[in-house]
């Protein structure tokens, strides 16, 4: 039949893709190429999970195809009344309890997975940071060294982290998937996470919880580098002084804009506690503007004029006076001469 | 009022019949079309936010717009379409299964149905003006957080169209303990019957969590509460429990039907009595019950914690269980039987596949470490795409095929049939299968773009050709169905050499009374047995008398107008206190209609004996 010639073909083309596209997926974003401790618990009952069900799968469609190869009804005998079976103790039993057991198979692991996911124990022995999820942007609170940055986390490589999440509008939830598997980010209670990456790189990172317009743009990236370039790295952070006053006369200017405009009554550079925008400390270093954009001035320059073009739904859009073109190129110019340490993405080897 | 006289009515006389009617049958016509109208909306939902998803960062519709789509996609493929239909199902088929002359509540049912149409035209109207957007869940904290009165009309349109469920649920229950003809014991009704009233009993539980929860956050949002405002002490994790308490039996509501439906067509085109009866309905209850005791795996990355989490895995695992039973008992049935290939059962076949994908990968979402990957991702909407299309909707035009003659006296083109299922078949695995590699490659879902140079692209492209191969199917299906009606082939009574009663009664639609004489049922497959083993036909458990009637009303339409008026009123009252005039007045009307229908006395009418003689059998 010409129908089940298009099924065949249909799967065939079907497991051609799924597996091409396996092995595709981008690298550092893709949850199929595990590089952090959470990510990999999980690809671990992944892939029990999925040999498990393929099985079943397998013999439900064995039986199928037998079916409709042996029992379709006959020329000529649309007659032929079939034996009325009214069932089949042994079977049944059979295909009660195979499946019991593969359920155990899978259960056991993933309670002690769960478990093991859940141990905050050691919180107080390694770094801790501060997460807040915030209508769409993130915030990084290094509390133990009393310094703050925001839509780039930056880590040591190897070593566990331990994220204290908490939201300062709606729920989000936060996803890193080659490192880590989600948690939600809820504004009524802390949500410990914790994250190891194992490899240097840039990882994306995204908010899985729909939280409004600009969801889908709510990305973010953890940065994990070798331990000696993180400490450079806090040491940097930590000196910033967000009084200086940039040498070049362009970002002089810049400077004194961004503080005429309003800009400072959400922006902190430093240790303000003004958090109603992102923390821009160290902007030079940023990997994109607003989390997901190409890091350029002529990017940052837009963005000033009109946030709206980039990211609808915003909650920058329409707060501060309108610039000229001008005055937006200034501060982006003040912005992009914001460098404060030599630890950049680039340190962690992409 | 016979037959014939009825054929031949003005267009007014016609509309007036329905606008009226209490008549399951024709309820049964009412659900379908309003279901079905609701579909096509949903559809061209579906297919405005799969081209917005053609390629990456494209600007199609807006951000906003576009969370405003997959709300009301999400909301009225399951609300308004998905139940309509499957309860269009059951009042077509179900009374007569049971050998019924209709349901226990036939105004009560009228007013389901005419509760749900407003309800769900109240929730549309929304488009006007700015539909909700907060997702079909409609979580707490960015339901509170959204501006405009989308969200208003969501709580409003739901708590309408949910009463109207509720109700139905009730009604079905009464009417299947209550109406069960002379013989038809529990343990010999169909599967599709046993469906419906497990179903119903899920109905009268789940439910009410969910008219709480509306409740709650109608309060919050139009009456100044908190309880879901985490800035004066509320909680928002409540909402998500409370929604998954309703939710979580909500999808076995959606598939437990077909899952009798299923059973009923597997049995009938193999000619075969269904294997294993008492252990599907054995089945099915636990399926039910356990149902009621998984909602949190909804919730795995909310941070309940190891505890929370480990005994609803195992709990989500363990309804594996009882579902492979009845995958395997279906495969059994056919087994060694003689399987004829129509278009009902090319539906069922292709469900058996489809559907134990999407089993297959719920288990693997039940596994909770794992899950917190997939969880919130295309692989979720990959999976619940699996269960509800490729369970629910196989279903639904498994059953449409199936009762079309029994509903309208026509039997569907076949040709056509074949050609929806093909294109609906492949289109639908062209567009999902791909999803659920999509979301472990990191694209979580309700993304209004996704990004460029993300390894994304080719995936959501097919995605979306799938979506195109599908609409094609719809549209070959409604060709159908006008085809059908103007030049189909007439159904004799009993055009699939049925099994059970809906099959036994004289005509292809039946009589509008059902069963001149109610049947004696002697053991499972009632009709079969009579035609293995007596004459053919039923023998009457009763001697001829004259038929107790309801009469037809316009008050269900009336009561569901007052609410639908009230709806307005509360949404708008909260800008401007004129609207109470909307509120106050619509409950008023509403309660109005309740008490005259209280108060008048309305005993029916008979068909006498006499006239029953008089048409042939
Ligand atoms: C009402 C508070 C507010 C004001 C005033 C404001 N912003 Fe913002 N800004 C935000 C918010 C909120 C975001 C995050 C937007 C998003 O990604 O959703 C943001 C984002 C940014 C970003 C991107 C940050 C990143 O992580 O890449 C830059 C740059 C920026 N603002 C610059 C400015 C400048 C310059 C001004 C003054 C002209 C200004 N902002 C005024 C709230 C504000
Ligand atoms: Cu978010």
């Amino acid at each position: 039949m010409k129908g089940w010639m298009g099924k065949i073909k249909a799967l065939l083309v079907f497991s051609a893709l799924a597996l091409f596209l396996t092995a595709c997926g981008k690298d550092n974003l893709t949850a199929l190429v595990p590089k952090g401790y959470g990510a990999q618990s999980s690809m671990d009952l992944i892939i029990l999970t999925t040999v498990v069900m393929s099985f079943v799968f397998l013999v439900v469609i064995i039986a199928l195809v037998i079916v409709l190869m042996r029992y379709r009804e006959k020329k000529g005998q649309e007659d032929y009344i079939p034996k009325q079976v009214e069932g089949n103790q042994a079977l049944e039993t059979v295909w009660t309890v195979i499946p019991i057991i593969l359920v155990i198979i899978m259960a056991v692991p993933t309670i002690l997975a769960s478990f093991d996911l859940a141990d905050n124990s050691g919180a107080s022995k390694h770094l801790n940071v501060k997460v807040t999820g915030n209508q769409y942007w993130w915030h990084f609170d290094y509390e133990n060294d009393e310094f703050q940055t925001s839509q780039d986390l930056y880590i040591p490589v190897g070593e566990r982290v331990y994220l204290n999440m908490i939201s300062s509008d709606v729920v989000h939830s936060f996803w890193v998937p080659s490192i880590s598997g989600k948690l939600d980010v809820n504004p009524e209670n802390t949500n410990t996470l914790y994250i190891e990456a194992y490899e240097e790189g840039v990882y994306w990172g995204k908010c899985a919880e729909l939280c409004g317009p600009g969801h889908s743009l709510m990305d973010f990236k953890v940065i994990a580098v070798s331990k000696e370039e993180y400490e450079q790295w806090v040491a940097d952070m930590k000196a910033v002084d967000p009084e200086e006053v940039p040498q070049d006369a362009v970002a002089a200017e810049g400077k004194e804009l961004f503080e005429a405009n309003g800009c400072m009554g959400c922006h902190a550079i430093g240790a303000s506690p003004a958090q109603v925008g992102p923390n821009l400390t160290n902007y030079a270093n940023r990997t994109t503007v607003a989390g997901v954009k190409e890091h350029s001035k002529d990017v940052l320059v837009q963005w000033i004029l009109n946030p709206e073009q980039y990211k609808p739904g915003n909650l920058m859009t329409g707060k501060y006076p309108e610039l000229s073109e001008d005055e937006a190129d200034k501060i982006a110019e003040y912005l992009l001469q914001l460098d404060a340490t030599d630890i950049t993405p680039e340190s962690a080897g992409k | 009022m016979s037959i014939a006289a009825t054929q031949k009515r003005s267009f007014g006389a016609f509309l007036w019949d329905y606008l009226t009617t209490v008549d399951h049958k024709k309820i049964a016509h009412l659900y379908l079309f309003g279901g079905g109208f609701f579909f096509l909306l949903g559809g061209l939902e579906a297919v405005v936010i799969r081209i917005q998803l053609i390629k990456p960062e494209n600007d199609f519709i807006s951000a906003g717009f576009y969370n405003e789509m997959i709300t009301m996609h999400g909301t009225t493929m399951i609300f308004l379409a998905a139940m309509p239909i499957i309860i269009g199902l059951m009042n077509a088929a179900m009374p007569l299964q049971i050998g019924a002359r209709d349901v226990a509540f036939p105004f009560l049912n009228a007013l389901s149905f005419w509760l749900f149409l407003f309800g769900g035209l109240l929730l549309n109207i929304s488009w006007f003006t700015g539909a909700p957007d907060a997702g079909w869940t409609s979580y707490a904290s960015l339901a509170l957080d959204s501006p405009g009165h989308g969200i208003d009309f969501y709580i409003a349109g739901l708590q309408i169209a949910g009463a109207g469920t509720l109700m139905g649920g009730i009604n079905f229950l009464a009417t299947i303990v209550n109406m069960r003809a002379p013989g038809m014991t529990y343990m010999r009704m169909p599967l599709f019957t046993w469906a419906t009233f497990i179903t119903s009993v899920l109905i009268l539980f789940a439910f009410p969590a969910l008219t709480i929860n509306l409740f709650l956050l109608m309060f919050d949002r139009m009456f100044g509460t908190a309880f879901f405002d985490v800035a004066l002490g509320g909680n928002t994790i409540i909402y998500q429990h409370l929604f998954w308490i309703f939710g979580h039996p909500e999808v076995y509501i959606l598939i437990l039907p077909l899952f009798g439906l299923f059973s009923d067509v597997f049995s009938t085109f193999s000619k075969k009595r269904l294997f294993g009866y008492t252990a599907m309905v054995f089945a099915t209850m636990l399926i039910a019950f356990l149902g009621f005791m998984v909602w949190a795996h909804h919730m795995f990355t909310v941070g309940l914690g190891p505890v929370a989490n480990s005994i609803f895995a195992v709990g989500t695992m363990a309804i594996a269980v009882p579902t492979g039973i009845k995958i395997f008992n279906w495969l059994a049935t056919m087994w060694g039987g003689s399987v004829r290939i129509n278009t009902a059962m090319l539906w069922s076949l292709g469900f058996i596949p489809s559907f134990t994908i999407g089993g297959m990968t719920g288990v693997m979402l039940g596994s909770a470490v794992a899950d917190y990957q997939y969880h919130d991702t295309y692989f979720v909407v990959a999976h619940f795409h699996y269960v509800i299309v490729g369970g629910t909707v196989f279903g639904i035009f498994a059953g449409l095929h199936y009762w079309w003659p029994l509903m309208f006296g026509r039997i569907l083109h076949e040709g056509m049939g074949k050609l929806t299922f093909w294109t609906f078949f492949i289109g639908f695995h062209l567009t999902f299968f791909i999803q659920h590699f999509l979301g472990l490659m990191g694209m979580p879902r309700r993304y209004w773009v996704f990004l460029e140079d993300q390894g994304l692209d080719l995936g959501n492209f097919i995605s979306t050709i799938g979506a195109f191969f599908m609409s094609f199917g719809v549209i070959v299906f409604l060709i159908n169905i006008i085809y059908t009606a103007v030049k189909g082939e007439k159904a004799s009574a009993d055009p699939w050499d049925g099994r059970t009663l809906e099959w036994a009664t004289a005509s292809s639609p039946p009589p509008y009374y059902n069963f001149k004489q109610l049947p004696l049922t002697r053991g499972l497959d009632p009709l079969w047995i009579e035609k293995r083993e007596g004459n053919g036909k039923m023998t009457p458990a009763e001697p001829l008398g004259d038929i107790h009637m309801p009469n037809g009303s316009f008050t269900p339409f009336l009561m569901s107008l007052g609410f639908f008026i009230a709806g307005f009123g509360f949404i708008y009252q909260t800008d401007n206190s004129l609207w109470h005039i909307a509120l106050f007045g619509g409950m008023a009307f509403a309660l109005g209609c309740m008490i005259y229908r209280s108060i008048k006395d309305d005993h029916g009418y008979y068909i006498p004996k006499a006239e029953l003689e008089r048409e042939a059998d």
